[in-house]
Formats: structure tokens, C-alpha cells, sequence
């Protein structure tokens, strides 16, 4: 392995024992979605296979539509065309208030944090309990409290989302989507726009996160470091396409030429020739 | 000619445009529509939430107050000389209770009382909403499995519907107030002739005509504003262009409506 090779070897020699061990039982099924905005057609037939309890980073470069994926996940786009599966329910013609229910599976951060200005941080996380369940608020603060001290943010709760920094703004976000205890946790660039040593903190919070909840995760990033930290398999976007999926240690040894090209851009792969095919 | 300039589509030509802008206005239709049936259907099933409407109520209602009173209480001052001019020579000073309080009741207090208090209370929901919607909060409301029709229209068009009928009470208050002070101190009428006059003037048809028109104003000038605000895209300059979106299509909706209702009111009251 040469200078420039920066996976992170711990977390994918941990992901390979710990995980490879799951159920091979698909959470979320994406099949042969298209979607087009206007003229610019995003999706162009993405199938794809979330299995339960692993960690899936969806890899692409910068408008190949990796946060539409996630978004279809959620049923917050529908398809043109295409089916999306959620644990075994066809979701995609369900009416909006049929999704809220199959949205409580799911707990999503968004790549801004999408943080609600007007609240306090403790009413940002109180907000999903005070919707959903019937807690008093003196069970409600002690959640709070508790998924702060997850997300190693504790004794914030009375801070305004513009007091926040970066990383906090997509702590607390990640303290609001697991707020509900949701199956999946869907995480859109979360490394976006940190400084690196902001982007290990939240990597890790996600491995942590993880290994605490026992959760299946998709992370939708362009961060190579990120992925390799993170993620059990990866699915590689291009073109609106799915080309290639596979685990961590295929795609280091994969010879699919874009995929080579895009971790060795990164400096994933050592720089040599990309094989003929 | 070189080739890049071959390449380059060609503009779409006057009837293309014509049929691009006329779906466009369609679609616009339509959405705001089905918003307006969202909003209604979500009112029917009783997803008023009282802490929610009160604070639309306070950012409505209350401190849209300061406004209201300063425009109706000078034009109240300017009708009131206007009329004293105009009718001078024919003894008019003599009808500016009338001409001032009809004018006020009929038509002035609860068009130009919607048109300020519209502008101000459209803006910042256009605003506020779109800053929601491009910095994913409106997202994060459905992800977190709410509807944000529930949480954030409703009890913006209902908190609207109801206010402008108030302020619009106030407005008229206030604007034959103006008038009054005008015809004391400038036209040497008395307080009692000038307030005989408008009590006897203004008759129940006159003020339900008036201040009935405001509902319907309140109601479409918030979903004008909401609906902007929810399809706003393109950062803060889309939000500056649905904003300026929502001031004039607003005061258009109400000039328009105004007639419409005008003619309504007049044939089944």
C-alpha cells in the first residue's frame, strides 16, 4: 500500500466481522427508477438493495442524484416510473398521509442539519416526540437529554440553531431523526462542508450510532474517507445508474474503470493504470 | 458561423412562448387550488392547533395594528379635505361625514387596509416559508412524518381570515377619526353634526359589504403567500423573487376580487 492510500483500515476490518453476519434481508428495494426534473433526467433506471443491519454509502460524484435516491427512500419524490420498496410495502403510490406512517421508519439527516430556526435545539428534538407520541414532558426531557449525550452535544438544548456551528447543527440533526428510534437512519453528505477533523467526529458518531442502535444506515456522500470509515458496502451512482455494488474491499480491488477513477482521484486506490476493458 | 453557434437551440419562437407561459399559469392555478382544498380539508378535520394559530394571530393581528392606524387615520384626514375641496362651491362641506365614512366603510378601509396590511403579512410568510423550503426545513417536516399544510399553512390562512375583518374595523374607526379632525379643526364643522352624520349614514348593508369583502381578502392573500413559499427553489434569490411574487399577485387577487365581491355584495344585500 503506498503514502497516499488513507483507508481507514480498523473500520472496514471491523465492518467485515462485525456485519457480514447480518441477515441478508432487504430493508429498501429500489426498482429500475427513473425521475426526471424537466428536461435533466436524474434517474435512469437505479436498482438497488438496502439489506437490513448494514451500512450502505451510495458513492457519486456531484449531480448524479444521490440525495434524490434518498429522498425516494422516504417518499418525498415519487418516480416516474419504477417501483420503491420498503420493507416489503410498495410505497410508491402511496398517498402522503399513508407515507407519514412509513416514514416513522426512517429517521433522515439532511445535509444542512434542516434544523427548525425558530426552535430552540431542545424543542428541535422535542418536536417528532411532541408530534408522535404521548410522553409527558418530563419524559420528553430525558430523551432529549439522552440522544444529546448520544451525539455528544450535552447541556445545549437551550441554544438557537444560529449559535450552532457546522458539526453541531448536524449532531443535533442527527439527535432529531434518531429521536423517534427509527429502523434506518438515512444520512445525506453528513461530512459536507466540516473541516476534517469535524468530518472524523461525525464518522465516528456514525459507526458509534450504529453499533448503539442496531440500525440499517444509508449515507449518500462524494467523501471517499467518509465512505471507507463508515460504510459495510458501497453502491456507486453514475449516470443515474447503479453501476457497480459491492463491499468495501471489492471496490478497492474493483477494475469498473469510473469507480477506479473516482477512488483513485481520491487517493483510495494507488495511482496506476486503469485496466483495459 | 461557427459550429458552437449551429449547435446552440434556437429560442423558442412567440406562440412556443405564448403556450409555455399559459401552462406555466395553469400549473400556478392549479397548485394554489389544491392548496386552498388542502388547507379547507385539513380546517374540516379540526388540525387547528391553538398555540400555532395564536402566535399567527399575535404576528397578524397585533403587530400589523401600528400600520393599520397610521394609513387609515391620514387618509381619513385627506378624504376629508379632498371632499371639502371638491364640493366647496356646492356647499359640500356640510356631506363630509357621509362622503368620508361611506367611503371608508364601502370600500376604502378594507381595500387599502388589505393591500398594506396584505403586502406586510405576505412578504414575510412568502419569506419565511421559502427560507424553510430551501434550507430543507420544509423537507424535515415531512421526513419527521408532518404535514406542513396542518403545521404551517393552516394557521396562517386561518389566523388571516379572521384578522382582516378586525383590522379592517379598526381601519374604518380610525379613518373617520382623520376625518373628524379635519372637520373640526379645518372645516369648523362640530364633533356631534360630523358623527350624526356618519351613524345616519352608514347603514348595515354598507358595513357588512365592507368588512365581509376582508375575509375573503385575508383568506386568499395567505394562501397566495403560503403557496409561493412552499414551491420557492434557488436559494436566497428565489426567495427574494417569490417574495416580491406574493406583493404583487397579492394586491392584484384583492383589486380583482374587490369588483367581483363589490358586485356580489350589492346583489344579495
Amino acid at each position: 500500500m503506498t503514502d497516499n492510500v488513507i483507508i481507514d483500515r480498523r473500520a472496514s476490518e471491523r465492518a467485515s466481522t462485525d456485519r457480514r453476519r447480518t441477515p441478508r434481508e432487504p430493508f429498501v428495494e429500489f426498482q429500475e427508477l427513473f425521475k426526471a426534473y424537466g428536461s435533466k433526467q436524474v434517474l435512469r433506471g437505479a436498482s438497488l438493495k438496502v439489506y437490513r443491519g448494514e451500512v450502505l454509502v451510495i458513492l457519486g460524484g456531484s449531480g448524479t442524484g444521490k440525495s434524490v435516491t434518498l429522498r425516494h427512500m422516504l417518499g418525498l419524490e415519487v418516480p416516474d416510473s419504477g417501483r420503491v420498496i420498503v420493507e416489503e410495502e410498495d410505497i410508491t403510490d402511496l398517498p402522503e398521509e399513508e407515507l407519514y406512517r412509513v416514514r416513522k421508519k426512517f429517521g433522515m439527516l439532511f445535509q444542512s442539519g434542516a434544523l427548525f430556526d425558530s426552535m430552540t435545539v431542545f424543542e428541535n428534538i422535542a418536536f417528532p416526540l411532541r408530534e408522535h407520541t404521548e410522553m409527558s414532558d418530563d419524559e420528553i426531557t430525558r430523551a432529549v437529554r439522552e440522544k444529546l449525550e448520544l451525539v455528544n452535544l450535552p447541556n445545549s438544548e437551550h441554544l438557537m440553531p444560529v449559535d450552532l456551528s457546522g458539526g453541531m447543527r448536524k449532531r443535533v440533526g442527527l439527535a432529531r431523526s434518531i429521536v423517534l428510534d427509527p429502523k434506518v437512519i438515512l444520512y445525506d453528505e453528513p461530512t459536507t462542508g466540516l473541516d476534517p477533523i469535524t468530518a472524523q467526529t461525525i464518522n465516528e458518531l456514525i459507526v458509534d450510532l450504529q453499533a448503539k442502535l442496531n440500525v440499517t444506515s444509508v449515507v449518500v456522500t462524494h467523501d471517499i474517507h467518509s465512505a471507507f470509515s463508515v460504510g459495510d458496502r458501497i453502491a456507486f451512482l453514475h449516470q443515474g445508474v447503479f453501476e457497480w455494488i459491492g463491499s468495501m474491499d471489492e471496490a478497492r480491488d474493483s477494475d469498473h474503470p469510473r469507480l477506479r477513477d473516482f477512488l483513485k482521484a481520491s487517493a483510495v486506490v494507488a495511482a496506476q493504470p486503469t485496466k483495459e476493458t | 458561423m461557427t459550429a458552437s453557434a449551429l449547435d446552440r437551440p434556437s429560442p423558442p419562437g412567440f406562440f412556443e412562448r405564448v403556450r409555455i407561459r399559459a401552462e406555466r399559469t395553469f400549473l400556478y392555478i392549479g397548485g394554489l387550488t389544491d392548496l386552498a382544498l388542502q388547507t379547507l380539508q385539513a380546517i374540516r378535520h379540526g388540525a387547528l392547533e391553538r398555540p400555532l394559530l395564536i402566535q399567527q394571530f399575535e404576528q397578524i393581528g397585533v403587530r400589523s395594528l401600528s400600520i393599520v392606524i397610521i394609513t387609515s387615520a391620514f387618509i381619513g384626514m385627506v378624504l376629508a379635505l379632498q371632499t371639502a375641496y371638491a364640493l366647496e362651491d356646492f356647499g359640500g362641506k356640510l356631506f363630509v361625514g357621509v362622503i368620508v365614512s361611506l367611503s371608508l366603510v364601502r370600500e376604502l378601509a378594507p381595500v387599502l387596509m388589505s393591500l398594506m396590511v396584505g403586502g406586510r403579512v405576505g412578504a414575510g410568510m412568502t419569506a419565511e416559508l421559502g427560507t424553510m423550503k430551501v434550507t430543507e426545513q420544509i423537507d424535515a417536516l415531512r421526513a419527521l412524518a408532518t404535514n406542513p399544510v396542518r403545521k404551517l399553512v393552516v394557521p396562517r390562512v386561518v389566523a388571516t381570515t379572521l384578522m382582516f375583518p378586525l383590522l379592517t374595523v379598526i381601519a374604518i374607526c380610525l379613518g373617520i377619526i382623520g376625518g373628524l379632525i379635519i372637520a373640526v379643526a379645518n372645516l369648523n364643522l362640530s364633533a356631534n353634526y360630523y358623527l350624526r352624520s356618519v351613524i345616519e349614514t352608514v347603514k348595515y348593508n354598507d358595513l357588512a359589504s365592507g368588512i365581509g369583502k376582508t375575509f375573503f381578502f385575508g383568506f386568499a392573500i395567505a394562501l397566495v403567500a403560503c403557496f409561493n413559499g412552499l414551491r420557492t427553489s434557488g436559494g436566497a434569490d428565489g426567495v427574494g423573487r417569490a417574495t416580491t411574487t406574493t406583493v404583487v399577485t397579492g394586491a392584484i387577487t384583492v383589486l380583482i376580487m374587490d369588483f367581483f365581491l363589490t358586485k356580489l355584495f350589492l346583489m344579495i344585500l
